[in-house]
């Protein structure tokens, strides 16, 4: 059997992401602001911070969908948005993207065929497709329509279309909102059995922070820049706290007290 | 839930190139299956055509040669407003249901993308149109010197073009409200110069410049050759080909409007 690594083109690199001052401008808003951190290969790193923070713009900038980057942003060694990325790199948006009108094998079976199109491959995307609906339990529902499945099981859907294909890279955005918690639980079991047994790296977000300490690495963010980029353990240690949420408040404390002590000598 | 296996041997796929026929027709192929989950669209599309055509013959009872005229005409002109309609909805749903942006983010070609739904849809038109075209010339009496085979090319090229338009109108529409509103906004000032209600040579000088750079009334024109002359005239081809030439320029710009890269 071929080791997968030895697929890869380019050569091996312990970093999956690397950001130097990465800009994002919507419109008049600065969503991003000088963005430098990296993201090391083979690990689960989460991204966390509150809604509107810009956590989607960032994830959306590394797949290469977000327009108007600027900066540098190198995702396995290439350019984010390169051709050659499309392949490696599997992504989940927050609202589930999958067809409704298709059945929970249907749509895997049509993503499956655009990843490793032709007749040759028809076996091997059968079982790509059967292993990743076991994947996200849905077994038992992988002839119900999208559109008739509930809010989890849709989200688990979108889940399993990015883990077709294997990637390198899997950014994932919000995957466990509005689950139960066995089903939470099993699906981190699910990444970082990813993360071990294909060396696969994960970029999460969430804004729970009891699974934040559940990740290998922590990006924290807010108002479009990196507050902290550490391990849960050092984060802990650093701010003196229990557990990744009151570190997180005691980073947010700090920020802001820092920008009004500016404010005022200004 | 199962545990992941080891890594597998997934070569790496090809990249890109303009135009892959795999995934092409598994695009097409998957809008068709999308489609079979609703069957009532389907037969909206097929059937509502040919109640037209009824309609149409016994509106014009008494004067047979009328509905000669304008029953050829509309042969082309159903297929062109359906898939218009049809493909504006169903492009506006990808690109708003977020699909359309994961599948840009993967291997897929605009181009794949956009042929897929040609195809998909060009079959449809296909059938709805051959079914109209049965209908009008061997229950309804239409009266046709040419081809019937030639009436059916008009039809599906007609369909192409609604197609076409279909998916660029999409990209500028935020809704499905806003989408619906586009079709009279470009398929009613085509219908009105078509020379459907009045030869085009009559309307006002200006009217008739516009009307000369309206797809549409190719489309028409084409349509009267089958009806009046038995071979293939030069005037058809030139028709068909400006048709079908107009159909593949939208369908450029069409392409031009599915961006990868989003703000």
């Amino acid at each position: 059997m071929m080791n997968y690594s030895s697929v890869r083109s380019d050569p091996p690199d312990e970093t999956a992401i690397r950001a130097e001052t990465v800009n994002v401008v919507r419109g008049t808003r600065h969503v991003l602001r000088d963005l430098d951190f990296t993201v090391p290969r083979g690990q689960i790193t989460g991204l966390l911070g509150p809604s509107g923070c810009g956590k989607t713009t960032l994830m959306r900038a590394i797949v290469g969908t977000q327009a108007k980057v600027t900066g540098t942003l190198d995702i396995l060694g290439r350019p984010a948005g390169h051709p050659t990325l499309r392949t490696r790199i599997g992504y989940v948006t927050q609202a589930p993207s999958v067809y409704d009108d298709l059945t929970v094998r249907q749509n895997l079976t049509y993503f499956a065929e655009i990843l490793d199109p032709g007749h040759a491959a028809a076996d091997r995307r059968h079982d790509n497709v059967t292993r990743t609906i076991a994947d996200v339990d849905l077994t038992s529902h992988a002839d119900a329509l999208a559109g008739n499945l509930s809010g989890g099981q849709r989200s688990r859907v979108s889940l399993a279309v990015a883990l077709l294909g294997t990637p390198e890279l899997l950014v994932l955005d919000e995957p466990t909102v509005g689950l139960d918690p066995v089903l939470r639980r099993d699906l981190w079991n699910l990444f970082h059995d990813i993360a071990a047994s294909r060396g696969a790296t994960l970029l999460i977000s969430s804004h729970v922070t009891d699974e934040a300490e559940r990740c290998h690495r922590l990006l924290l963010m807010r108002e479009g820049r990196i507050l902290a980029d550490d391990t849960p353990d050092a984060l802990r240690t650093r701010t003196h706290s229990e557990t990744v949420e009151a570190a997180f408040l005691h980073l947010v404390d700090e920020a802001t007290a820092a920008a009004r002590a500016k404010e005022t000598t200004r | 839930m199962t545990t992941t296996t080891s890594p597998t041997t997934t070569p790496r796929p090809a990249l890109t190139g303009a135009l892959n026929l795999a995934r092409t027709t598994t695009t097409a192929a998957r809008v068709l299956r999308q489609l079979r989950h609703d069957p009532r669209t389907i037969a909206l599309m097929l059937l509502v055509p040919c109640v037209m055509l009824f309609l149409l013959r016994y509106v014009f009872d008494g004067n047979p040669r009328t509905f000669d005229n304008i029953g050829a005409s509309l042969l082309g002109i159903f297929p062109l407003i359906t898939m218009f309609l049809v493909t504006s909805i169903a492009t506006l749903r990808e690109r708003t249901s977020g699909t359309l942006e994961r599948l840009l983010a993967m291997p897929l070609g605009k181009g794949d993308l956009i042929a897929g739904y040609a195809l998909a849809f060009g079959t449809l038109a296909i059938i709805q149109s051959a079914l109209a075209t049965g209908l009008a010339l061997w229950f309804l009496g239409l009266d046709v010197t040419g081809s019937p085979w030639l009436l059916l090319l008009v039809a599906l090229l007609d369909a192409l073009l609604g197609t076409a338009l279909g998916l660029f109108v999409s990209a500028f529409a935020a809704s499905e409200f806003q989408a619906v509103q586009f079709m009279p906004a470009v398929i009613f000032p085509q219908l009105l110069l078509c020379g459907l209600f009045t030869p085009r040579d009559n309307m006002h000088p200006a009217l008739e410049a516009i009307s000369n750079v309206l797809p549409m009334s190719y489309a028409v024109d084409g349509m009267n050759e089958v009806l009046k002359h038995t071979d293939m005239t030069a005037n058809f081809v030139r028709d068909a080909l400006i048709v079908a030439g107009c159909a593949l320029l939208v369908l450029g710009l069409g392409a031009a409007t599915l961006r990868r890269r989003t703000a």
